[in-house]
């Protein structure tokens, strides 16, 4: 059995699913969890996280600690890093993990494999495999140093955890010197959107070229709203100015993994296909049977994507409705 | 002001890539090489920023195998001042890239700035500006879609999940890594293209800048492609019936929905 820290992700008191999946998968391996916990008026949520798998968890609460800044938590993390003495760091390779995680293993000196998408725990052994030029290979990582090993790992990679709500982790006050930091965070100015990112989602709904335009988009928003989904766009859409920039999926935009991914009226580049191929199920919608988004499609549909989005935006109703 | 990038050579993003024969990396041959896009950001930043301070010089530095030059030229034919690269191996980590940056940004006399691409697209790791930045122990601000400069610090705005901003400020010198919609990268003019050949890029060993091949922290090995998917199944029929047929595969085949 060895001790796993996992950094817990939270904004304005929401904790982040993501980190769930972290606390469970170690949790499911036998593993001694440590959680840390980091925030303002945050403490009230430690003791929940023993649902996910967390036996113990590090609460820095903190009016410093307010607002992210890679700085701070850096300091909150070297501090767990003291109580738990982990052989293992995982973090969600989200805006908040992956800003964050190099510092720590800059501070410890030790290696960090980020963006993993396959964790296996042997033992005390673990296997790690991320992808690498934008998911168009994949290769293991081997940690060669000695020290802790730092992971970060993509959001839905690891699947939900096991839930038993009756278990309570404990919680234990983190003390942490938080003065003369340099970096000043203002509030987080919320985003126009209610709809989730496309990198947390289990359901993207995607548009291409063939949208058209910005207004057009609204067939597709619709549709993703009815299963709660992430509405995203191709590199195409995006440069035409349909949606922006943050909605890209694709090698230089984001590359997701949900459950269900709908491709409308995207062709299928091979830059976009490296954002979106490991989703475990891709749907295809497009005029173009010989489209190269078929290749990667579980289910196709040949049709012209403004007949056939809004059928499917009722179809889903019916579902949801009975 | 002294303003530096750090910028890395990539495969083109229309590569296809191939695996080589020990799986140990990719199969280079008849890659065309780029600079990495993100960098591409970080470079037109610091030209933008050097012509609104008159004196300013912007130098980018890069490391990797000897080819990598043909980029930091790149960068010069954008605008650049001076190049810098450090000779190190393919297969180098993301700590071993960083320390070989961070060790030649120490030999230089006064660095005010630091920008880099908010990842490269090769092995996507997202790390070496953060490594940067804590081994020369400035802070940093990663993923920047906007800067406001004033005297002494920089306010970046940063866009995370579901297009939420956060905004730092952020005391110089300060690491920046780039993302896109910073602004609007320029082409290289053809004079500029001539006068980059010409200019010099200092050449510097791992001895130089005090690394060695035991600064690596990760080995990435056994490469593959993702497997081939099954050939998926073409839904027929009318437009209504393609649509209750897929809700019905989603829900009861595929069970996501």
């Amino acid at each position: 059995m060895a001790k796993v820290l996992v950094f817990v992700e939270q904004r304005e008191g929401k904790l982040k699913k993501a980190s769930f999946e972290l606390l469970g998968a170690a949790s499911a391996a036998g593993h001694e969890v440590h959680a840390l916990l980091a925030g303002s008026g945050v403490s009230g949520l430690a003791e929940g996280l023993g649902a996910y798998g967390a036996a113990t968890v590090h609460v820095a609460d903190d009016p410093a600690l307010k607002n992210y800044t890679s700085e701070s938590h850096t300091r909150v993390m070297l501090a767990a890093m003291k109580a738990a003495s982990p052989q293992f760091v995982f973090a969600t390779h989200s805006p908040m993990g992956r800003d964050l995680m190099p510092h720590l293993a800059a501070a410890l000196d030790a290696g960090l494999a980020s963006d993993c998408t396959m964790v296996k725990f042997s033992g005390d052994q673990i296997a790690l495999r991320r992808p690498v030029y934008a998911g168009k290979a994949t290769a293991e990582v081997e940690f060669t140093g000695s020290g802790p090993r730092l992971v970060s790992v993509r959001a839905n990679a690891l699947g939900a955890p096991k839930v038993d709500p009756a278990r309570k982790a404990s919680a234990s006050k983190l003390a942490v010197d938080l003065a003369g930091l340099k970096t000043q965070a203002g509030d987080l100015q919320k985003g126009s959107s209610e709809r989730p990112d496309v990198t947390e989602a289990s359901v993207v709904i995607s548009g291409g070229r063939a949208m058209k335009n910005a207004e057009n988009f609204k067939i597709i928003e619709s549709c993703a709203d009815t299963l709660g989904a992430a509405v995203g766009a191709s590199r195409a859409a995006v440069d035409a100015g349909y949606r922006p920039h943050r909605d890209q999926v694709g090698q230089t935009g984001k590359v997701v993994s949900p459950t269900l991914y709908i491709a409308c009226g995207i062709s299928g580049a091979i830059q976009h296909l490296a954002g979106m191929r490991t989703s475990k199920t891709i749907v295809a919608v497009n005029t173009d049977p010989q489209a190269p988004i078929f290749q990667v499609a579980d289910y196709g549909v040949v049709c012209d994507l403004f007949t056939f989005v809004p059928l499917l935006t009722e179809e889903f109703k019916k579902l949801k409705d009975h | 002001m002294n303003i530096y990038v750090c910028i890395k050579q990539v495969p083109d993003t229309e590569t296809k890539i191939k695996i080589n024969a020990d799986k140990s990396g990719i199969d280079t041959a008849g890659i065309k090489w780029i600079l990495s896009p993100y960098d591409e950001f970080a470079v037109e930043e610091s030209l933008r920023l050097r012509d609104k301070n008159p004196g300013s010089s912007v130098t980018v530095i890069s490391a990797g195998p000897a080819r990598v030059v043909d980029t930091v030229r790149t960068a010069l034919a954008m605008g650049a001042d001076h190049g810098v690269h450090v000779e190190i191996p393919e297969t180098a980590d993301s700590h071993l890239a960083a320390k070989a940056l961070a060790g030649a940004l120490k030999k230089e006399p006064q660095v005010d700035i630091v920008f880099a691409g908010k990842e490269a697209i090769d092995d996507g790791a997202a790390q070496v500006g953060q490594l940067v930045a804590a081994l020369m122990g400035i802070p940093a601000a990663t993923v920047v879609m906007g800067i406001e400069y004033a005297a002494g610090s920089v306010k970046c705005r940063r866009e995370v999940e579901g297009g939420a901003i956060e905004n730092l400020t952020l005391p110089l010198p300060a690491m920046i890594t780039a993302h896109k919609g910073l602004n609007e990268p320029r082409y290289a003019s053809l004079p500029n293209i001539m006068k980059a050949k010409k200019k010099e890029v200092k050449s510097l060993s791992m001895a130089d800048v005090g690394v060695s091949e035991g600064d690596r922290k990760l080995k990435l090995k056994n490469f593959e492609l993702p497997p081939p998917k099954q050939a998926g199944r073409l839904i027929p029929g009318e437009p209504a019936q393609q649509a209750a047929e897929l809700v019905r595969a989603l829900h009861t085949e595929a069970k996501v929905v």
